[in-house]
């Protein structure tokens, strides 16, 4: 091994402590400098945190912005989710290739630029979008693509690709990104402005009890999709036994279409930072985690600085907010491209510094989560609405809203509209008037919830945004009558496929089970039985898998037999000369042809 | 410890140790749920999910939950048993599995689960994935085209041998059995007498110049189904 890779990880996991729990970090630096972890470099992890090399291997080898291959200086990640795709991420994948002259997956002969396929970076509202590193570029088409290439042949520096930026604080120069928030719609809970440190403020000044008292009249309930009710979920927590406790901020929104917590984070974090430390107090912690996914990397600098400003000003550290005996500090984890890591048990797994697999339950996160101890993990936006419930109070908050829903949501509308962006509007919205408010006409379908989600059509636009009776996290693609919605249904499934952590198997081989049913399908070689057979099986798959995302997974095809059924019935229909459609017997007989050197007489 | 914790399988009364699991007080009363990852002894897995009963309505791996009072749990249902075949057959078709010529043939776990829910062939198409055989250790080879991600020797060799020879590198479909070395198993201080060389449910994970040893008949898996003994102890 040479001397600079072994001094450089020395020191890392010196800096770290030589803790195995930081093993994320640890790595992600070295891939930084290197451009992998090699082998060489797992050995001396290993040898350095006392941990055996093949787990260090397992960690490297389940986040797909780590590598034991070595990459070039320059990454350059091309979003290929639907709604890239359907804005013509596959002219601007052409661009990047013939500029490079390498195909997507490879390296330069140079070793100066890598070129790959990353799933949904969260700028579904200005696709194509791509990272260069941990550079955004957006709205990008194929003499975009060739000018970036140029560039970086240039000056190799991906930083100078953001000529100009993008508004509100994507301008400051600790972010300095061309990211636009495009904000269409400020409600308000979290968008419309508020008085800085008013919910911190009251918060301390009344006891832990009475908060989680105030969050469960307010009826909050988590943000992220699942909608546990946090007031019970901090209950939990705080009676737990256990001497530490954390508080942990799920900021790895990876949800297909989904970019509202990235708008968030850009224009609001003091308001998320407050609602974690009003989390902080209420549950009895001293620390707290924002795990930042690693598409969001560009927000890093920011966020250390607003959290370094927050100690500044006496809201961290000790006797935190002015509260004597609470103290409290936050660090930021970063991720590193695993969208399994939003579920909450593997977002912890992940800090730990473990590969991102989902945890067994029981014993669940408030009882034995982070190192063991009872933990907290709620999404961006209820720690907003969290600082927001303290300061106005829980009859304001439950005010708005549905009945069973309370408050607003954000969402990230994207795809067949002319004003794509984050829309904050009350629970109980109506899916037609967000079309409305969207500038979306001929709608086909649209996506509520992700790919997770369901697929919903114009017979269900009536339908209302809530948990009661369309839940979301905040993904709504809207697809027009253009659009081959199996294709999209495909897309999701490839993604689901890929993103699994493999852990268990109806997630890990159902997944592509299903796929593989669906291609044929769509390919027009279908059996009138093959509808059943998706049934069955995503049933399957939805019943016996071990987390949250294998028990949604098969959505996009469940929810589609569904709501669009007659699509899958032209495609699937009884063959007239009664062979088996999907039994190709020209293929199967090829072989034989070639040997005998003469096509087939009856075939 | 006394047996304060009842609970109903198929609507028959079972009585739990507290801090049993499911598969636990199930066995004990001999009650046999289908399971291929858990082994008794090792910390549960939970990966197969062919344990999958429903708990209150709810489904839960039997080989993780904890019995509680009062639970009402179903175990053989037509639904759970369509599910569970076909999780079986999943766990064919995403490896390599050749029967007729597998060394394990008689003992496989899995093999004797097919037979057990009376699988002649899986209903799935066949993947074919690209597995590899790792030959490099004198007494012991891997061979990664029947292995089924179960755990079971990384449990074993870590938290029984002390070792960690193994652990699970790649996710989804690139998900496999590493060993702890640059590649190879012969590289790292696993032994033939080590416990995780005597977990593996199927034909992964073998000891060299044993096969085909016990002749066909008197195999484990020729006379009875899996799961036998645990039926046969409830008579007793």
């Amino acid at each position: 091994m040479s001397d600079s890779l072994n001094e450089f990880v020395k020191n890392v996991c010196v800096r770290h402590n030589k803790d195995r729990n930081r093993l994320m970090d640890i790595a992600e630096e070295i891939q930084q400098k290197f451009g992998c972890v090699s082998g060489a470099a797992m050995d001396q992890i290993a040898r350095e945190t006392s941990m055996h090399r093949v787990e260090v291997e397992s960690l490297i080898s389940f986040y797909s912005f780590l590598s034991k291959q070595p990459k070039g200086k320059i990454v350059v990640r091309l979003c290929n989710d639907i709604i890239d795709e359907m804005k013509g991420a596959d002219k601007v994948a052409e661009a990047f290739s013939d500029e490079l002259g390498i195909e997507v997956g490879q390296t330069t002969p140079d070793g100066k630029i890598t070129l790959e396929y990353t799933p949904c970076i969260g700028m579904c509202d200005q696709a194509p979008a791509a990272l260069v590193n941990n550079v955004i570029v957006t709205n990008l088409d194929a003499d975009k693509a060739r000018g970036i290439v140029k560039e970086l042949k240039k000056h190799g520096d991906p930083a100078k690709l953001t000529k100009k930026p993008g508004g509100g604080n994507n301008a400051d120069k600790l972010m300095f990104s061309m990211v636009d928030n495009n904000i269409r719609a400020r409600g308000d809970v979290v968008l419309a402005g508020y008085e800085h440190e008013a919910g911190l403020t009251r918060a301390l000044s009344v006891s832990p009890e009475e908060i989680i008292g105030t969050i469960k009249t307010a009826k909050l309930r988590g943000r992220g999709g699942a909608g546990f009710p946090t007031g019970m979920k901090w209950e939990f927590a705080r009676k737990a036994s256990g001497s530490n406790r954390y508080v942990i901020c799920n900021a790895d929104e990876g949800e297909p279409g989904t970019f509202k917590d990235r708008v968030i984070l850009t224009e609001c974090p003091d308001l998320m930072f407050e609602g974690m430390t009003i989390a902080g107090y209420a549950i009895g912690s001293e620390t707290g985690i924002l795990y930042l996914r690693g598409e969001y990397a560009y927000m890093h600098a920011f966020l250390e600085n607003v959290l370094s400003e927050r100690r500044k000003k006496g809201l961290l550290g000790k006797n935190a907010g002015g509260r004597k005996g609470f103290n409290f500090d936050i660090r930021i984890q970063m991720g590193a491209g695993a969208y399994i890591c939003g579920e909450e048990t593997a977002l912890i797994s992940s800090c730990e510094g473990l590969r991102g697999d989902p945890k067994t339950r029981p014993p669940f996160p408030a009882q034995k989560g982070y190192l063991a101890s009872p933990t907290t993990v709620n999404n961006v936006e209820t720690f907003c609405c969290v600082a927001r419930i303290m300061d106005k109070g829980a009859d304001w908050f439950s005010g708005m809203g549905s009945k069973g829903s309370p408050g607003t949501k954000l969402l990230s509308v994207c795809g067949d509209c002319k004003l794509p962006g984050v829309f904050e509007v009350p629970f109980g919205t109506k899916v037609s008037d967000l079309l409305n408010m969207a500038g979306a006409d001929d709608t086909a379908a649209v996506q509520v919830g992700g790919p997770s989600g369901q697929m919903i059509g114009p017979a269900d636009f009536n339908r209302t945004i809530c948990y009661d009776d369309l839940a979301t996290g905040g993904s709504i693609m809207i697809f027009n009558s253009t659009r081959n919605l199996l294709q999209v249904v495909s897309k999701f499934m490839e993604f689901f496929v890929e993103e699994s952590c493999g852990y268990c198997t109806p997630c890990r081989a159902g997944n592509a089970l299903l796929k593989e049913r669906l291609d044929r399908i769509a390919a027009g070689r279908g059996e009138s039985s093959d509808l059943d057979y998706l049934q069955e099986l995503g049933e399957s798959v939805k019943t016996s898998s071990r987390c949250g995302l294998g028990q949604t997974s098969p959505n996009p095809v469940l929810s589609t037999l569904k709501n669009f059924r007659g699509l899958y019935e032209k495609l699937a229909k009884k063959s007239k000369d009664g062979l088996m459609q999907s039994f190709d017997i020209k293929a199967a007989v090829a072989g034989a042809e070639a040997i005998a050197g003469r096509p087939s007489e009856k075939f | 410890m006394s047996e304060s914790i009842t609970f109903t399988i198929d609507g028959v009364e079972v009585k739990a140790k507290a801090g049993e699991t499911i598969i636990e007080a199930a066995d004990r009363a001999g009650i046999y749920i289908p399971r291929l990852c858990y082994m008794k002894d090792l910390i549960p897995h939970g990966s197969c999910r062919v344990c999958t009963v429903m708990v209150n309505g709810r489904p839960q791996a039997a080989c993780t939950q904890p019995a509680m009072h009062g639970i009402a749990v179903e175990n053989n249902t037509p639904a759970l048993q369509t599910h569970r075949k076909n999780l079986i057959d999943m766990l064919f078709v995403e490896g390599n599995h050749f029967c007729m010529f597998c060394e394990k043939s008689g003992n496989c776990e899995l093999q004797a689960m097919a037979y057990r829910f009376g699988i002649p062939a899986p209903k799935y198409p066949y993947m074919f994935p690209e597995k590899d055989i790792d030959a490099s250790h004198p007494d012991i080879y891997i061979d990664r085209n029947r292995c089924i991600l179960c755990g079971r020797c990384v449990s074993a060799s870590r938290d029984k041998d002390g070792k960690t020879v193994f652990d699970f590198t790649g996710r989804g479909p690139h998900k496999k059995l590493a060993v702890n070395a640059e590649a190879n198993l012969g590289d790292t201080d696993a032994k033939a007498a080590d416990k995780a060389m005597s977990v593996c449910p199927v034909g992964a994970l073998m000891k060299k110049r044993v096969g085909y040893e016990i002749p066909v008949g008197c195999r484990k898996y020729d006379q009875k189904p899996i799961g036998s003994d645990i039926e046969s102890a409830k008579k007793n």
